[in-house]
């Protein structure tokens, strides 16, 4: 599984860093993550609002921090 | 009635049944005064934050630049600056939204409205308004920021400064898909209250000194000891608000507490409007940011129309409403 970080390297964009790292450990799944902070590659996925978290190429949210367990569900559904 | 009537009795018990303070002294105004806004700056924060967010959930950028790309000029710009009221910004979302909204191809007038009116009137202003000022205040200040964002936008639309903005902001690039799932009514509240939250523990430390330091004042400087200095017969009292206001972008918070007891004391009230609006509408750490996108020249024609604009409305105020 891909998985990228898109912000700026503003504190959201940490924090959203983090919650998905501990999201996927407790999920088990292995994952790179990568962090994407050039806004041109960033605006290219379509977002308007950083952090956004980017599923082998699926952009799964935007414009928000969720919390480890929403991460955790939104990465189930994806799976599915 | 007014619906604040119950916290002013609550204020009043604690500040002399609970603290003992003697009635009628100075600290008895000071700290009566202090308990009475934070709580119900606080109480405000929680219904208009939580109510705003609710409303942004049904309308994440994404869409709205989807609206905005199919719309005329004119109408474009007022809806622009309608929809940047319910948007929040901070500096670090100004790029994402300008080059989104440009390749999207929304016109460059239209952005600008967006852009001015998003920092301008943003909920946080709103509820200290609302809560020290009173509703008219408030109603003022939108009406003045949304006239600035979209007569601005219009101006910069017809100034053909397009060669001006960096040019890969035209280039469009798609690295992946956008899915953004549609949130049911338990995701909406929960972002609501997230965001909430957020917001309420960044600014909570801003708000309370701003508050102090305007209790301080309100209850231990004598009232009209300002208006000497920055009355409404100060011809330049307005442009020098709007210089100090430029740097005190990230203390907003706390600054418009401050203003609100300095138009108690005799600042007039279309020198605090302008200092407000430029505190929130002309941000130094938005301009640098913004230079990664556009010509520097560009930056100074929208800080000059912005920066005017508030000048105008400071001294229209002061001159309808001056004492």
């Amino acid at each position: 599984m891909d998985i990228k970080i898109l912000g700026t390297g503003c504190p959201n964009c940490q924090r959203l860093e983090q919650n998905t790292k501990q999201a996927l450990e407790e999920l088990k799944i292995e994952a790179v993550v990568e962090k994407v902070t050039d806004i041109q590659d960033i605006i290219g996925y379509g977002i308007m609002s950083t952090p956004a978290l980017v599923v082998d190429g699926n952009v799964l949210l935007a414009g928000m921090v969720p919390s480890v367990n929403d991460i955790k569900e939104k990465i189930e559904n994806y799976i599915k | 009635m007014d619906i604040f009537y119950p916290i002013q009795i609550l204020a009043d018990w604690l500040t002399y049944v609970v603290f003992g303070i003697i009635p009628g002294t100075l600290l008895a105004g000071a700290v009566n005064f202090f308990i009475f806004d934070t709580i119900k700056i606080f109480l405000l924060l929680l219904v208009i934050i939580f109510s705003v967010s609710l409303i942004r959930s049904f309308l994440p950028p994404e869409k709205i630049r989807n609206i905005l790309s199919h719309e005329k000029k004119y109408f474009g710009n007022i809806l622009a600056s309608l929809l940047g009221i319910i948007t929040p910004f901070c500096t670090c979302s100004a790029i994402p939204l300008f080059l989104g909204f440009l390749e999207a191809g929304v016109p460059l007038g239209t952005t600008f409205s967006f852009l001015v009116a998003s920092p301008m009137i943003n909920e946080v202003a709103l509820v200290l308004l609302l809560g020290l000022f009173g509703w008219k205040i408030a109603l003022l200040y939108i009406a003045s920021g949304l006239a600035i964002a979209i007569i601005s936008g219009i101006i910069i639309g017809h100034l053909k400064v397009e060669n001006l903005v960096e040019e890969f902001a035209y280039k469009s690039k798609s690295n992946g898909r956008l899915q953004l799932p549609e949130m049911d009514w338990k995701q909406r509240t929960d972002y609501a209250k997230n965001y909430t939250a957020d917001i309420i523990k960044k600014v909570w430390i801003y708000v309370v000194v701003g508050i102090g330091i305007g209790a301080w004042i309100h209850g231990y400087v004598p009232a009209d000891f300002l208006a000497r200095y920055a009355g409404s017969g100060k011809w330049y009292a307005v442009p020098l608000a709007v210089l100090v206001g430029i740097p005190l972008y990230s203390n907003a918070a706390g600054v418009i507490p401050l203003v609100g007891v300095l138009t108690e004391k005799g600042v007039s009230i279309g020198t605090s409007l302008a200092f407000m609006m430029a505190v929130t509408g002309l941000s130094l750490p938005e301009f640098l940011i913004l230079k990664k996108v556009m010509k520097t020249k560009l930056i100074l024609i929208f800080a000059g129309i912005v920066g005017m604009g508030i000048i105008f409305t400071g001294y229209l105020f002061n001159f309808i409403l001056g004492h």
